[in-house]
């Protein structure tokens, strides 16, 4: 880790609560009310408890925690989808995120259509969707079948464009959930070598996943998180060693 | 590793805080492509397409003009009866499916929004753009309508209109704010809705004159005019459906007092109030829309 510059995403004691509501009707509320709010309407659970944490540009992170431990839940206050219920994040510049590949997909639409409209949402101008375009169709190795309908697609192909068009949007913070790589072997190593050469741009990277061995080679820094709390922060290698000998340990 | 700081932004930014409307005009190439997929995927896999857009209103305005008008003989009371009632009913069908789709729009793109933010408000922005494509077809047959009934319009009837449709799509886009962000939490909302969408056709002056109601309300009949959508209906009337009536049906037919001075402008304040507010709630719970969905 060299020549790091400003601070790119910055979260000081972050705090996110989750009501588990079991109700969707205005009855049942009012009954709630008028019963002089007796018994819980909804359960609480704590996903993040006082999270800080500081990554500067150019910093490659990888998330890593078992199930449950409040990583998607970091990545979606960083995304904005989320808001905290106490402490603060604040990011510097565009981010963006493979968080979902094809969620702004339409079946109905054609590949061209699809490219546009997911560019979009994620963040891209009509501009750099023009000037991206060819390269994001290379990319997917979708061809030809850009121009027909994505429903009549087959999984893998869905994924490939997705997946080029999330790596093409070009941000300046990358959120990654899960997703490293799509497709077939050959696909996913191509996947794996754009996501490094993006690090390599200076990108800065921060990626949640199970893979343990491909994040220690995309990522030079790891933090870990149990329940919701932050109790390892250090080299990949060192963090995914000790979260391989607590998931060891019989609990 | 070299960094290369390029463009980079110099300060920090909360993300996911929005500044609502004014973030939907930043947007407006994703608006354009969110209205133009509505479009698409409507008339996918039908031969006559688009057309179908113009079919459907000219038969509605036939079953009109030939059931009601001539069977029924309202011709008689009200001149141009067919003109009339079709020139209410576009305007009340460009709101309806506003509103209506406007509620669901938060609900429908949960997949979106649970994943990836965007200003919220570019769901129901972009439905009320789709009804308007869709109002357009209904307006052409109006025009036609009319044109064959002998229409002349004024410059200020014309404006009229046009302020009328505005007044109706501010209305529709304030309450579609509210509606559709109270339905994340509640569903009941949609069936408020669609009581409010049945109330809607009736409590205008559509089917009816409004002299008939002034009949009845007396000196309350101001409550009847606070209504924004009778306001519009009315002026649509008054541009549509009054130039195309000769010397001696003029003279049965009046428009209410004070249309264009008094409560056109009052209908906008109304519906500003309505958008602000609508705005205002929206911005209060959309925060936690992706959790709620």
């Amino acid at each position: 880790m060299t020549a790091l510059g400003h601070v790119a995403i910055s979260c000081s004691n972050l705090r996110k609560q989750f009501v588990l509501r079991h109700t969707r009707s205005m009855k049942e509320a009012v009954v709630w009310l008028i019963k002089g709010r007796k018994g819980d309407l909804s359960k609480k659970f704590l996903a993040l408890d006082e999270v800080s944490l500081e990554v500067r540009q150019g910093e490659t992170v990888a998330l890593l925690g078992l199930n449950g431990s409040g990583k998607s839940t970091l990545l979606k206050l960083i995304s904005g989808v989320l808001q905290p219920d106490g402490g603060s994040v604040l990011t510097r510049g565009r981010v963006a995120g493979l968080i979902e590949v094809g969620a702004g997909f339409h079946h109905d639409l054609s590949g061209r259509d699809n490219v546009y409209l997911n560019g979009a949402i994620l963040g891209m101008t009509e501009k750099q969707i023009d000037e991206m375009f060819d390269s994001i169709v290379e990319f997917s190795e979708i061809g030809e079948f850009i121009d027909t309908e994505v429903k009549f697609y087959s999984s893998g192909m869905y994924l490939r464009l997705a997946f080029s068009i999330a790596v093409h949007t070009d941000p300046e913070v990358f959120l990654i959930d899960e997703i490293l790589a799509v497709g077939d072997e050959p696909f996913q190593r191509k996947c794996i070598a754009k996501i490094k050469e993006l690090a390599e741009k200076g990108k800065t990277l921060f990626v949640v996943s199970h893979d343990l061995d491909l994040v220690s080679t995309v990522c030079e820094r790891g933090v870990l998180l149990e329940h919701g709390k932050i109790i390892l922060d250090g080299e990949v290698h060192d963090v995914v060693a000790e979260l391989r000998s607590r998931s060891a340990e019989p609990h | 590793m070299a960094v290369t700081m390029v463009d980079i932004p110099d300060e920090l930014t909360r993300p996911g805080k929005g500044r609502g409307l004014l973030d939907v005009y930043d947007h407006r190439f994703l608006l354009k492509l969110l209205v133009r997929k509505e479009i698409k995927v409507r008339y996918r896999g039908s031969v006559l397409g688009l057309l179908w857009s113009y079919v459907k209103p000219l038969m509605q305005f036939l079953i009109y003009f030939v059931a009601l008008g001539i069977f029924l003989n309202l011709q008689r009371g009200t001149p141009n009866y067919a003109i009339y009632l079709f020139a209410g009913i576009v305007l009340v069908n460009f709101f309806t499916e506003s509103l209506g789709n406007a509620t669901r729009s938060i609900v429908d793109n949960r997949d979106l929004i649970r994943k990836i933010y965007l200003p919220r408000e570019l769901f129901p922005v972009a439905t009320v753009w789709v009804s308007a494509a869709h109002f357009l077809p209904q307006l052409v047959v109006l025009v036609g309508a009319c044109l064959i009934g002998g229409w002349s319009p004024s410059i200020l009837q014309l404006t009229a209109a046009l302020l009328a449709f505005i007044l109706v799509a501010v209305l529709a886009t304030g309450l579609g704010l509210v509606f559709g962000a109270a339905n994340v939490y509640f569903r009941d909302s949609e069936n408020i809705v669609d009581m409010i969408l049945m109330v809607v056709t009736w409590a205008s002056p559509v089917l009816y004159v409004w002299t008939m109601v002034e009949r009845v309300m007396g000196p309350w009949y101001w409550i009847y005019q606070l209504n924004p959508m009778t306001v519009a209906v009315e002026a649509f009337h008054y541009a549509f459906w009054y130039p195309t009536l000769k010397d001696d049906q003029m003279a049965t037919a009046s428009m209410p007092p004070d249309l264009v001075t008094i409560w056109l402008p009052l209908a906008f304040l109304i519906s500003f109030i309505v958008l602000f507010i609508g705005q205002f709630m929206f911005r209060r719970l959309a925060v936690h829309f992706a959790q709620e969905l």
